[in-house]
Order: structure tokens, then sequence, then C-alpha cells
């Protein structure tokens, strides 16, 4: 096991966009067991993508567990993932490890559907929603090349007009 | 290496002042960090951080005269440019309400109080000059928790009935 190293913009590598996985062999296994430990070295850290670490491979990992209160799937390595449906939107902040000492607003859909393989080539579907949805969405986007601030909206204008809630309904 | 300045420019609104100042500082061999430019009630305001190796004097100089030809109100001062370390907002504040004086005052005492430290405040006074409304949307640090925000909120509320504020945490997600 290894913790690899983090990719940073703005590296032009990171503009890359990743080849399928097709042998889901014994350096696959070792690759993401890597991918892993460098993505919990990192605090906060819920999710990283293969091409973070200059490896150029359709794999990501997303695991939003450590956040309370949300629905999630746990731990997961997606392989080859692909984004079948989409519904709803919703602007929140986001940061990444290849982006250091910046956050933004970013749009993303609340609910997705997944296909992907798993690290045995497996295919596993799931329906996503929310936090663990936009996780998920920022992986996939380094799979094809792009990073957060590609899709950045507004930071003063965008109102975070859903789930705003006022201060007397809450308790 | 070469020293920070903070350059602060104001003056009546037109079309190309960024593109000119801009322009006139790279050419005398300015870099730029970060910069807030923004129109306020008819003025551009511009502040700049800028990087510059030579005597501060002669470049104010040198600026002098496309600030009075633009007519802007120039500051410049040597200043501590800490770059690389942004403090990251946890809290996100919407205030509304009919415009009065006081408001910005009473509003960010109490969240001082509580333990707010603002990273980023924008107003704006909109409606019309009979009934005008402000309208404030801040950032910042929750020091003490946002629990205390929220008790200062519901007191704040009380004492202000007329504002409505709206408070969410700003929940970054870092992958």
């Amino acid at each position: 096991m290894a913790i690899l190293e983090i990719l940073k913009y703005p590296d032009p590598r990171l503009k890359t966009i990743s080849e399928p996985v097709t042998a889901f062999d014994e350096t696959l296994q070792t690759f993401i067991a890597d991918l892993d430990e460098t993505m919990n070295a990192s605090p906060g850290g819920v999710g990283i993508a293969a091409p973070q670490v200059g490896q150029f491979q359709r794999i990501v990992i997303v695991d939003v567990s450590s956040k309370k209160k949300i629905k999630h799937h746990g731990y997961m390595v997606l392989i080859n993932p692909e984004i079948t449906e989409w519904d709803g939107f919703e602007i929140a902040r986001e940061g990444c490890m290849s982006v250091p000492d910046y956050t933004g607003n970013v749009i993303r859909a609340t609910q997705i559907h997944l296909v992907a393989q798993n690290a045995e080539g497996e295919t596993i579907e799931y329906d996503m929603e929310g936090y663990e949805a936009r996780a998920v969405q920022h992986e996939l986007d380094h799979l094809d090349g792009l990073l957060f601030i590609d899709r950045l909206v507004s930071r003063r204008r965008d109102l975070f007009q859903r789930k705003v809630y006022k201060k007397k309904d809450k308790k | 290496m070469s020293q920070w300045f903070m350059l602060t420019l104001v003056g009546k609104d037109q079309a190309g002042i960024v593109a000119q100042v801009t322009t006139a500082l790279y050419e005398q061999g300015c870099n730029l960090g970060e910069a807030s430019m923004l129109r306020i009630g008819g003025n551009f305001t511009m502040m700049l951080m800028i990087a510059f190796d030579g005597q501060s004097d002669a470049l104010a100089e040198r600026l002098q005269p496309l600030a009075e030809k633009l007519q802007l109100q120039l500051h410049f001062d040597p200043i501590e440019g800490e770059l690389h370390h942004h403090q990251q907002s946890d809290v996100l504040l919407m205030v509304h309400g009919a415009d009065r004086a006081g408001i910005v005052a009473q509003v960010t005492s109490k969240l001082a109080d509580a333990g707010l430290n603002i990273v980023d405040l924008a107003s704006d006074v909109g409606g019309n000059e009979d009934n005008p409304f402000y309208i404030m949307q801040i950032e910042g640090v929750a020091t003490q928790g946002i629990e205390r925000l929220e008790q200062a909120l519901q007191e704040l509320l009380q004492q202000q009935p007329d504002l409505k504020v709206t408070m969410k945490p700003i929940d970054t997600m870092v992958m």
C-alpha cells in the first residue's frame, strides 16, 4: 500500500480523458488499495478519481458515510461508471484535493441513476441522491478531464435557494 | 522578493476602467494578486493586491496621470500579502427588510458577539425611492459554532422583528 501523489491544478494532465478499465486483475486491486489509502490520507475527503493520481483509467472511489443524516451506499469502488439518468438540480459548494485553497459553487443533479462495475468487474447499479449524487458527479467529471472550476457559478449571486431554512421553523 | 501593495481606486463608473488600470499596472511590471472590483451606487470601486519590485513612490506617481484621466481617487499602501490561506466560510446568512439606518450594525454586532468572523459581505439597496429595501448576504466562519449563531439570531429577530434573516451552513464537499 502507498499514498500516491495528487496532481494539482494547473497540471495539464488533469485534463486527460481516462480510458475504460478492461482487466480486473491483481494490478487493479493493488491500485484500488493505494487509491483508497490516498483518499483517506486527506482530511474530510469523500471521494477520489484515478486521474487525480495520474492513473488515467475510469476508476473512482466514493464514500460519504462519514457524513451524518444522509442517504448513502457506503464505500463504493466504481469502475467504468456511467450516469444514465439525472433529475433535479441544486447549488452547493465544492472543493477538491487537486484544486487546493479554493472552493466554489457548482450546480449538480440531485438524483442520478448510476451503472458501473465493481472491483471484480460485476455490473452494479445505484439510485443516488443529494450529497452522494454530488460526490459521484464530481468524481466522474475527473474521468472526462473536468474539474469543478470548469463548472463554477457565481459565488455572490447564487443564494443556495433550495433548502434554506428560516430560523423560526427549525427546532 | 517583491513587496505587496493594496491599490484602491474609486470613481464614477465608466466602461474600460479595469482594462486601462490593469494594462498600466502590467506595463509597469506589476503582478496582480486577489482583487475585488465592484460597481457601488454608480461608482466603480477596485481593491487590488499588487506585487511590485521597484519603488512604491515611483509606481504611484506613474499611476496618478491615469487616475486623473479616469477621475479615480487612488490609495496605495504596502500590505502584508497573504496568499494560499483562504478562510473557508461555514455559514451563509441572508438578511432583508425595509431600509432603515442601523440594520448592518445591529445584525453584525449580534453575530460578532456570537463568534462570526465575516469573510464576505455584499449588501444592496433595492426597491424604489419611496419604498427602499435593504438586502445583505454574509458569508463567514462560525468560530464558536453555528448553534451560538442560531441563538444570537433568535434574539436578534425578537429585538428587530422588521428583519427577515435566514442562515444556512455551507457544507463544503471536499473530493
